[in-house]
Parts: structure tokens; sequence; C-alpha cells
């Protein structure tokens, strides 16, 4: 971690230019800001996407007992928490030197993932960026939200929440509650998988995985029908991201890989416990939210993106036949090489669901997952560990240090949104440039912008907000730093423009 | 007197219930025998009664008439009968003909009040907290409703005490209940634990030359490190090895016959 005084976003010392000082009271009010700055030919010189809110988990989990910390840190969001916990456990793993869980814990834990990654793809597609898409970006706001899909696509739309609902049984019955359960023990896991509980998911996977190809078939159809979803937010980026051994789409352990934006690889099947040999982590004055980069191509260069579209871009083949032949139609559109297209993300985060769904029949009908040897062997304790786990919206780091009572002294989180920090101001920028038009937001432009952040990342990190009402505020300011506009929309869904 | 007339020489009356007692019984061990659940943290079989945590309070009806009364609790917040005294159940002894309510929306009110300062006074996190669902100040708070803290948080920063091989001491969850003090003293036999300080500046102290845990006499069998109510006292790298549903107060519920036992069964040490 460090801080960069020469960053191009760092603009505090640029004459012409004015940092925006955010009030401290709206740190804690959970919205997402948007800062445009003009040039002095009032183009886009430069668009941040700011996180407003301080969240200081590393630091309060200092003086933390080891054991207690997957359950701590997975309090970081109420979508993915599993990840958190998974993540946080991997490397508790290693504190208690186990290198290996029994076949069951690791087939537990992995179902648990699969479980979490499609409910939360499925709330990310179907309930906050669907009605986007189908609606249309700039279509009326009070139409453009769940209930609006539930009234105009009742079918697809209940889909989506089943499949939600899906996911969320399979964290329920291995972790024993939908959101922020426990699952994980130092070395393993605390429940066995009952044969009723088995029953009970395997009555509805069929339909399930039917649901999960219909949404691939959907965004496959979305993404190449509109030529502008093609160009729209577009930038090319680098991608990260985990890899199984034999080169396959891996949610839960493997190596890192990661690819230049000409598509050419970085480096492949890295260690992740080596992960601050090639990613560093850059501080901005401007935003509670670091900026990592690939420390091999620099700072300027070095940004990366995570999650879906860089995963499914990333991987060699997908281990499931549907989601393998979906990823080679996905392939197939880029002309075999990555695609670069923002919203791609969701064609992608799809292609993922199906996998995990396909995943997740595999897995209720291997013996292994109704066994009861669920805690490996401990070994001699260490006093670091480092787990890596693919999150929904991408690789998540979670590294600690332990003094030598179990407490612990230092943590360091790489969240998947903060890898994507840079991604998505390009991609703020791109949207900028293209929708901008003369001083003055439009609610356009607005609608625009939050679709752009949204193929990343629906919630900021922190759930805290109701469907598809993300508080947002965009500011613009010429070449002085003069505010030109400001168009909020709050969390109410009201769009009010400041005097 | 009137209330004799309707009582049974060895009786008393709890919320309408005629319940037994012996001869030495408080009120506390009269309704533990019925059982009849009495709210309380700071109560142990076994144990000193010691009334501290004064959830137990119950009211007494007063054999005198409300005119000679100048009751201060007329004045106060909580609706109060003045023509009662409140007295802890676990102090206070069972006396025939004893009319008790304990059970009322008034004394609940209280109580969740009680139990809202203790929630406040530390830094008592459920959703992260390992006790979470074996914990009885959690349990009590849902038996009383409580929905928050009403009260500004103290955020309390006392010293961690994790130098002992096996046991853990989370000072910012302690209660001041001093079941691990008499527990110790009076089960142990080793008086590992004491509560310093005045106010809110009480804290708990451990017995030692260094005052750590580790130059202490305790041992992981010892009642003291089962006993705490909380999650102050803790059986390190344990935690959440019992899943949501399997928990204490997921399967029994607070007024159930034998729930002390129970629960000191479950936090045996797995070597023992």
């Amino acid at each position: 971690m460090e801080q960069n005084p020469q960053s191009p976003s760092d603009t505090a010392s640029k004459s012409g230019l004015r940092r925006v000082a955010i009030d401290p009271v709206s740190r804690v009010e959970g919205h997402g800001k948007i800062t445009l700055m003009l040039d002095a030919e009032n183009h886009i010189h430069e668009a941040r996407f700011h996180i407003v809110e301080f969240r200081g988990f590393e630091k309060f989990i200092q003086g933390r007992p080891y054991w207690e910390v997957p359950f701590f840190v997975q309090r970081l969001c109420g979508i993915c928490p599993v990840s958190h916990q998974l993540a946080a456990a991997k490397a508790v793993d290693q504190l208690v030197g186990v290198e290996n869980l029994t076949p069951t814990a690791t087939k537990l834990r992995r179902m648990l993932h699969f479980g979490q990654v499609l409910q939360s793809h499925a709330l990310h597609f179907f309930h906050l960026s669907s009605p986007d898409l189908l609606f249309g970006f700039g279509s009326d706001p009070k139409l453009r939200n769940i209930v609006g899909m539930l009234e105009k696509y009742p079918d697809l739309a209940l889909k989506g929440v089943k499949l939600r609902k899906y996911g969320q049984q399979i964290i329920a019955a291995i972790a024993g509650k939908r959101i922020h359960g426990t699952a994980t023990v130092p070395g393993g896991v605390n429940k066995a998988l009952s044969l009723a509980e088995r029953e009970i998911l395997l009555a509805d996977i069929d339909d399930i995985l039917m649901w999960s190809q219909d949404a691939v078939m959907l965004n496959e159809q979305i993404h190449t029908a509109h030529a502008e979803h093609r160009g729209f937010a577009a930038i090319n980026s680098n991608f990260l991201s985990m890899i199984g051994r034999g080169g396959e789409l891996e949610l839960y352990h493997g190596g890192l890989r990661a690819r230049r934006s000409d598509g050419s690889r970085l480096f492949d099947q890295f260690d992740y416990r080596g992960y601050q040999q090639i990613i560093r982590e850059e501080v901005r004055p401007w935003s509670y939210m670091k900026f990592p980069y690939l420390i091999e191509l620099g700072r300027q260069q070095g940004w990366y993106r995570v999650g879906p579209l860089a995963r499914v871009n990333n991987c060699d083949f997908i281990s499931t036949p549907l989601a393998e032949a979906a990823r080679k139609r996905f392939r197939e559109f880029g002309n075999g090489d990555s695609v670069q297209d923002t919203l791609a993300y969701h064609w992608a985060r799809m292609i993922e669901a199906l996998h995990c769904a396909e995943s997740i029949q595999d897995l209720l009908h291997d013996p292994d997952i109704a066994g009861t040897d669920l805690v490996a062997d401990l070994g001699d304790k260490r006093r670091e560990g480092i787990g890596v786990i693919e999150a929904p919206r991408g690789t998540l780091f979670h590294h600690y240090q332990i003094d030598e009572q179990g407490l612990i002294e230092k943590a360091n989180l790489i969240v998947s949104t903060t890898s994507n920090n840079q991604a998505m101001n390009e991609s703020v920028r791109s949207v900028a440039n293209e929708y901008l038009d003369g001083n003055e937001i439009s609610e356009g432009l607005l609608n625009h912008l939050e679709v752009a952040v949204r193929a990343y990342d629906p919630c900021l990190s922190c759930a805290t907000h109701a469907l598809g009402k993300m508080p947002l505020q965009v500011e613009l300011l010429d070449a002085n730093g003069t505010l030109l506009d400001r168009l909020s929309k709050g969390g109410n869904g009201r769009i009010e423009r400041a005097a | 007197m009137e209330a004799k007339a309707e009582t049974a020489a060895n009786t008393i009356n709890i919320d309408g219930q005629e319940i037994p007692f012996e001869h030495g019984q408080t009120i506390m061990d009269a309704a533990f025998a019925a059982g009849v659940y009495i709210p309380h943290l700071c109560h142990r079989p076994g144990l000193t009664p010691h009334g501290s945590c004064k959830l137990c309070t119950v009211d007494i009806r007063n054999r005198i008439s409300a005119s000679s009364t100048s009751d201060r609790r007329r004045q106060t917040k909580f609706t109060v009968d003045a023509d009662s005294r409140s007295v802890s159940a676990c102090t206070t002894p069972a006396a025939a003909g004893q009319q008790i309510s304990s059970n009322t929306p008034a004394l609940n009110e209280v109580r969740k009040t009680i139990t809202q300062m203790l929630f406040i006074e530390g830094n008592h996190l459920c959703p992260s907290c390992e006790k979470s669902g074996d914990c009885t100040l959690q349990a009590v708070a849902y038996h009383l409703g409580m929905l928050d803290g009403h009260f500004p948080q103290f955020f309390p920063r006392r010293e961690v005490d994790a130098s002992h091989p096996t046991v853990m001491l989370d000072r910012d969850r302690c209660i001041l209940c001093e079941l691990c003090v008499r527990a110790s003293r009076e089960v142990d036999g080793k008086n590992v634990f004491a509560i310093a300080g005045r106010g809110t500046a009480a804290h708990l102290i451990v017995n030692s030359p260094s005052g750590k845990l580790a130059d202490s006499d305790l041992e992981t069998g010892d009642m003291a490190v089962h006993i705490c109510p909380v999650g102050a006292i803790l059986i390190k790298e344990q935690g959440y090895e019992v899943p949501i549903g399997r928990r204490t107060f997921d399967l029994h519920h607070l007024g159930e016959a034998g729930l002390e036992k129970v629960v000191l069964a479950k936090t045996v040490y797995r070597d023992e």
C-alpha cells in the first residue's frame, strides 16, 4: 500500500482543477458519488467514482481471536457473506496448519460457495440489472426495477427470484442461515448435510438448471442483438482471476492467472499466498477505496478487472458441459479473444450461474457430500494465513497475521470491488464522454452512469440499500473547479437538481 | 391478615400461582423448584446469591395501606405499584403468604431497561460473537422483547487476556455478574477472579502476580471457566463448532427446568 502523488487522478496539485471535499457526514450515508471534471475545452478530463464509506474492518479486527474472524468479516456484506467467510476460513486453515480438508468438508465448502455465487449472480442480474437491460437505460425509473419486471415479465422475474432462493437454500442447509450463517471451523466445517436436506435440494435442481440455461440464452440474446451494448462503457483492460489446476474456471481454490489487455498471459498458476509479489495497492486522497495494480505492468498500466468477465475470459474451459457450451459461444462472440465489453459481465455472470447449478447437481449426487468426517487433523500453528477465493464479483484476498496468543495483529483485505476500482472509474469516464451533452447533467446521463457501475457491482460492497435504490450523486466541475451542475438521486428514487 | 387467609402457611403466591417453599429458600429458589421463571443473569443454584443484576426484581405487596406510603417511585418513569416493595428474588427469603408480582408489563419494562444498559455498557456484538445462541444475556434480551440498546453505546476498550493456553478473557463483554468470582471461590476453591474499580470503571481482574490468566491457577475444567452467561470467558479455539440450530437457545427456552445443567454440560472442555 502506498500513496502516489503523481497519480493522474490526484488533481489536488494541478492548476485549474480543484479537489472535491467530502463532508464527513456523507460518509455514513452509503451513497455513490461521481465527479466529472472538464478541461478548458469542456471535454471530460477525468471521472472519479468515489467510495465515500469508511468500513475499517482491517483495523477493528486487530486484537480479536483468529477463530472469530470468518464470522466477523462476513459482516462486510449482506449479499456475499459466504465468500468472505470462506476466504477468511481458508486463511484460518493455514493458521492451524491444515493443508488439506477432508473430502466431505471440501465438497461442502465448495457447494456452499456455489450456492453463494448462484444466489448473488441471480440477484445481480435479475433483481438489479435486468430492468436496465429489458426496459432500456433511459426508461422511467418508476418502472425500471424488480417490481416493474414482475409486472411486465412475470415469468422471467419469478425465475430470477427462485434461482436466488435456491442458492440461499443451499447456504441455509450448510451454514444454518441464508445470510450470515456459520459453516466453517478451523480445518473444516461444523455440520454434515443430512440426507433429508439433500433430498429437498435435489427435488428442485432440474428446474434450477433449466432456468439457468434460460438466463444464459437471454443474456446472450440481449448482448448480441444490441450493437450499442458492445461499446457501452467500453474499456480495454487486463484481467485477473483464479484458475483451476487444469486451466478450468475455478471459484473456490486454485492459482492466479492474469492476462494483459491484448490477451497475452502475464502469469499463470501463481500461488496466491505470494500475492504481494504481484499486486500492490495505491492510496489516492479522494477515495476510501484503494487502487490495486499488477506490479509488473506498473501503476499506469497495471490496473485490471476481476469478476465473471475476467474469469470466463481467463479460463481455458469450464468443467461442466452446459456452461462450457455457453462459454464457447461467448468465446466465438469475441472471435477467440477476450471479450472486453463491460456489459458482457452480465452474460459471463449467467454462464457462471449455470456452472454453479451444474456443479451443485454433481455435488448433491456425490457420496462424499453426506459424509460425517468434517474436520481435518490440525497441524502446527502458524502466524500468517492468506485465503483467496473467487467471490461473485471477483477475486477476494484475506490476509491475516496473528500473535503467539492467537490474536489478530494485522489484516489486509482486497475485496473484488477494490480490484475493479480503476476499471469502474474508466468505465464511468467512457460513459460520460459519450453521453455528456453541454454543461448539464441529464437524467439520462445519470441513468447510464448507474448502468455502467452496476455491470461491476450493484451494491457498493455493503448491500445496505433497498433494491435499485442506490443513492447516487453526480457533479460536473469546469476547469477551474467551479460546480456547473449537480444531480442527485435519493434512496427514494427521486431525482433532484442542486440549486 | 388477609393474605394469610388466602395462602397456606408454607406457600408464596407468584402472579396468582401458589408455590410451596421450604424454610431457608429464597423466592428464586422456590420459583426454580416450581418451574416458574423469573428472569436473572447473576444467579445460579448452588452459588451464594448475589443480587447484583437486579433482573429478578419482583414486587411484594405491602401489608400496610397505600395511604401511608410516600414512595419516591411514584415519580419515576416506570409505573410501579406504590403499595408494594421491590426486592431481588434471589436474595429475599420466601415467607409464608407473600403476594408476589413478577411477570408484569411494568416489571418486564424495567428488566428490559436494565438489559439495555448491560448491552450498551459493553461491546455485545451478537452478529459475530461466538456465544450467540448460547448467550444468556442475548436470550434474556429476546425474552424481554428488547429491540435496541436505546442508550448511547459506551464502546469500552478493556484489555483482552488471551495469555492462557486454553481460556480467553474478553472484558468488553463482562456484565459483572460475578458468577465466575463465586464459582472460583466456592466450587473451584481458587479465587481466580474479582471485580475491581467502581461504577462504570468496574472491571474483572485476575488474581495472579502479573494479573494475567496465564499466571493464575485457572484450569480448563474449572467451573469458573464454564459459568460465564455471556462471551467474556471463553474456551479458546472452540467458537462456532456448534452449528446454528443446535445451540442452547435454538433448542431450549430460558425458563426450562434444568437449563443451567444443560448449559454447563455443553461447555465442558472436549478433552475432559
